[in-house]
């Protein structure tokens, strides 16, 4: 930790300038200190230098406006949606912005991570303020410039205007402007007055993309490096007993050929080589404990079934409410492991030196990794450098540094530059998968009403997050219990998209269409009435808006027609908030050749304040056959600690022929905006099973549906 | 190592590789064409499709060593500078997400609109169901082949 004089300041934050060697100007914004009050900015601004700021913009002479991103990019599209924000505030005209990735840095920005949906919402205030104060500044430039007061002069698309008339490009006045103090309390748009906020931008490396140029970490290159192909444990519980690499170091390009762990790294001066090397190692391994999918069911379902858990939320009574019901609905549901499957392979870049450390490539979570390395080479952090590419996706995968420690560890031994270069069979069984999990939910039925809930979660290694159980029916339901289990197993498991919420959404969702039946009530109005019995505001704990979630229930239902029938189509609901937005679907499918065919599906979204609709729209579309994908098809189980696929002729995710048009309806909203990574996800899957119920009668109970179909079929005949 | 000469984007090269390696490796590690992407290795999710002699192709499996004749073209050579009817449209309908994938899409497209300038909607559906996206752009990516079969009309 650095040391430095601190002080108190009457706001939140602070906006910094400085003469660039080039002419212009920067302005940064402490994110620190707009997300925690008690971190104050140093006293003395006239001797920071620019390393000291978070989010910044650069204006050229020429009025050019370069905004950075901070956040790392994974196809959510911040890169492109959060310098929106700074250029609305900032009143530029959209097509004079240029964005750039920023690297690392913990000394300039906080928070440097995509995950959990969070980055505009987390910056949205940081953002605005970042433009808002600068356009201050610049227009208080032009008021001196002029001799006038700066109330007589506005801004907006880049040009200062007096109010005689006179008008000054921000460029004509961006080195004064550096000079001048920094405003205090300057005013933020009317969200009716935004231009760029809520219109439609490309994203913002669309040209790059579309043309091939590099950007993804597996496209980095530096001079000397070496690539380098890992083998791993092909079973988890294996520990490597001892290895032959003659016919490896045979392989024309092989320079290397070393172990780490229980893990083989083969070094090569070009991909081919490296992979060739790898398969060319005679490894033996020996088999400490290994696990099976057919054992973590017997020991998940004995969990459920026993009395041992957590209770992570209860209201009333539970047992009074099941004792005096009419009805019990009591169901379980069961999902597999599953890997993320980024379409960029995992890879990371590593030259460590006596100096420094210098990492390259796609990683959700930079801060974390650095320190991390730092802590493994038993280095300083402020040796680890860290340079953002951008990534082909993420899902959760890249929040877990293990590849760039993996890649820093090889490079340290090896002492070269070093890219790490996972094969696809790498990827998908290296681990860290979404866990496999089960839940048992009851409900108790009495007049016509749900009395109680009860919810247990039986999950591989950890259990569903502490917000998650102040979700939906708490609040709604007067006796409700949740209680989670867990078993811990050698397979290691992460976060991965909509974590836990991606199956226990389906499982709830699919649960309520199935009290509806129960009380002949529709599906729809069965939501509506149980949020109507949310006191709003009472319990400070619950996490959804009851008043919102109506609102996305009503629109989507309007919006997918859910009151009328159409020959041979049969429709599903399903409504879940996550990742602090609201979703509600209505999923329509057909039978064909005696397998559902999902046809249609419509959302309806509340996000608050839309940044850019077509992104909005693009993450939603996305989430949604995501959903539907991994619940149709994603299957992941383990025999003796082996995966059951390793590349995507075993493994299945959606394609083209089997995607449902979606369409996705906004809530218009004044309200501060919340991501849209991952909330359209949840709902899909429940959505689809409450729509293969209308059509089959069947309820779907397990993960992947083909699966569970195909397993069952005896019995929907029979 | 032998040497082999090849025609990549309208230019003859020569390139000394192993005669196994993948024409995806050549381009990507020996020639810094890195557009064409690696995913499977195994020609399951066309991120690495080129075309050889206008034939969208996956370069992952295609051994240089049979390439001394071909006319190879990748994702930086479609076009100049991305003014390619298929190119244009994935830009006007913003198709990509995190965008790795597009390239082999693209390339798909291209090939295919090729072979049928007046596709039907199945027919689209149908001929990009080899190339994966993660992200899930389908579709988006749908409506960019359809509108790019508009433009070439």
């Amino acid at each position: 930790m650095k040391k430095q004089t601190r002080t108190t300041f009457s706001r939140r934050g602070f906006i910094r300038t400085s003469a660039l060697a080039g002419g212009g100007m920067l302005i940064g914004f402490n994110f620190l200190t707009a997300c925690k009050d008690e971190v104050k900015p140093p006293v003395d601004i006239a001797n920071l230098n620019f390393n000291d700021f978070n989010a910044y913009i650069k204006i050229a002479d020429n009025g050019y406006v370069t905004i950075f991103s901070p956040n790392p990019e994974i196809g959510q599209g911040v890169k492109t949606s959060m310098p929106m924000i700074v250029a609305e505030e900032l009143d530029v005209p959209w097509k004079h912005v240029h964005v750039e990735q920023a690297g690392l840095d913990t000394d300039k920005y906080r928070g440097q991570v995509a995950g959990g949906s969070q980055s505009i919402r987390q910056n949205w205030d940081v953002l605005r303020q970042t433009g808002a104060t600068a356009k201050q500044m610049l227009v208080n430039a032009a008021a001196a410039k002029w001799q006038i007061d700066a109330s007589e002069v506005s801004a907006k698309d880049g040009i200062i205007t007096s109010k005689s008339g006179e008008t000054l490009g921000y460029g004509d006045v961006v080195k004064e402007a550096a000079a001048l103090e920094i405003p205090e309390n300057v005013s933020l748009k009317e969200p009716k007055g935004f231009k760029i906020i809520g219109n439609d931008a490309l994203n913002i490396d669309l040209h790059k993309i579309v043309t091939g140029k590099p950007l993804f970490g597996l496209d980095y290159k530096k001079d000397g490096m070496l690539i380098a192909s890992v083998m791993r444990p092909p079973a988890f519980g294996q520990t490597l007993k001892d290895f032959d690499d003659t016919e490896s170091r045979k392989i024309t390009g092989v320079t290397d050929v070393f172990q780490f762990g229980d893990k083989i790294a083969v070094l090569a001066k070009n991909t081919w080589s490296a992979m060739k090397g790898k398969k060319a190692l005679k490894a033996n391994w020996e088999d400490n404990a290994l696990e099976s999918t057919e054992k973590h069911d017997e020991l998940l379902l004995g969990l459920l079934n026993s009395s041992e858990g957590e209770v992570r939320r209860e209201d009333g009574d539970v047992d009074k409410a099941f004792a005096e019901a009419d009805q019990v609905i009591d169901r379980i549901y069961e999902s597999p492991f599953l890997p993320h499957n980024c379409m960029e392979p995992m890879n990371f870049y590593a030259d460590v030196t006596s100096e420094k450390v210098q990492l390259a490539g796609p990683i959700q979570t930079p801060e974390g990794t650095a320190n991390r390395v730092a802590n493994l080479l038993d280095r300083a952090p402020e040796e680890i450098e860290v340079e953002l590419t951008r990534m082909g996706g993420g899902f959760g995968r890249r929040l877990y540094g293990d590849f760039a420690l993996e890649a820093a560890e090889i490079s340290s031994k090896a002492g070269k530059p070093v890219k790490l270069v996972y094969s696809r069979e790498d990827d998908m069984n290296a681990g860290i998968f979404r866990p496999a999990i089960k839940y048992r939910i009851s409900a108790a039925l009495k007049d016509g009403k749900v009395t109680g809930y009860k919810l247990k979660e039986a999950a591989i290694n950890s259990n569903m997050y502490g917000l998650i159980p102040n979700f939906f029916p708490a609040g709604a339901i007067p006796n409700l219990k949740i209680e989670s289990a867990n078993y811990k197993s050698n397979i290691t498991t992460g976060a991965w998209r909509a974590p836990y919420t991606n199956f226990l959404a389906f499982a709830e969702q699919s649960f309520f269409d199935e009290v509806a039946e129960a009380l002949n009530q529709d599906a729809v109005q069965l939501r509506l009435d149980l949020l109507n019995n949310v006191d709003e505001g009472a319990d400070d704990r619950i996490q959804y808006s009851a008043s919102r979630m109506k609102e996305v229930i009503k629109l989507a239902a309007e919006k997918g027609d859910w009151n009328n029938t159409s020959d041979g189509i049969y429709k599903g609901f399903s409504a879940y908030y996550s990742h602090n937005t609201h979703v509600a679907e209505v999923a329509e499918i057909s039978i064909q050749n005696g397998m559902p065919k999902v046809e249609r599906v419509t959302a309806a979204v509340d996000c608050g304040i839309v940044i850019n609709p077509t992104g909005a729209n693009n993450q939603v579309v996305g989430g949604v056959l995501d959903g539907i994908g991994h619940a149709m098809y994603g299957d992941f189980t383990f025999e003796a600690g082996k995966p059951s696929a390793s590349n995507f002729d075993t493994y299945r995710l959606i394609r083209m022929n089997e995607t449902p048009k979606v369409a996705v309806h906004f809530i218009d909203s004044e309200i501060a905006p919340t991501g849209l990574g991952e909330p359209g996800l949840p709902p899909a899957g429940g959505a689809v099973a409450n729509a293969i119920k209308a059509a089959t009668g069947k309820r779907l109970l397990k993960q992947p549906f083909t699966k569970y179909l195909a397993e069952t079929e005896s019995e929907v005949k029979g | 190592m032998p040497v082999y000469n090849l025609m990549v984007n309208g230019k003859s090269l020569s390139v000394e590789a192993e005669s196994d390696t993948p024409l995806l490796w050549v381009l990507r590690d020996e020639l810094n064409l890195v557009g064409t992407k690696f995913g499977c290795g195994i020609g399951q999710c066309g991120a690495c499709t080129v075309h050889i002699d206008g034939t969208a192709t996956r370069s992952c499996l295609l051994q240089i060593s049979s390439l001394e004749e071909a006319k190879i073209t990748t994702i930086e050579g479609l076009s100049e500078d991305g003014t390619h009817p298929v190119q244009v449209a994935w830009k006007e309908h913003d198709v990509p997400q995190c965008g790795y994938c597009q390239a082999g899409q693209i390339m798909t497209a291209a090939s295919f609109l090729n072979s049928n300038a007046a596709p039907s909607q199945s027919e689209i559906r149908n001929a990009m169901s080899g190339n994966l996206c993660r992200c899930a752009s389908y579709n988006r990516i749908e409506k960019a082949v359809a509108d790019a079969a508009e433009k070439i009309a």
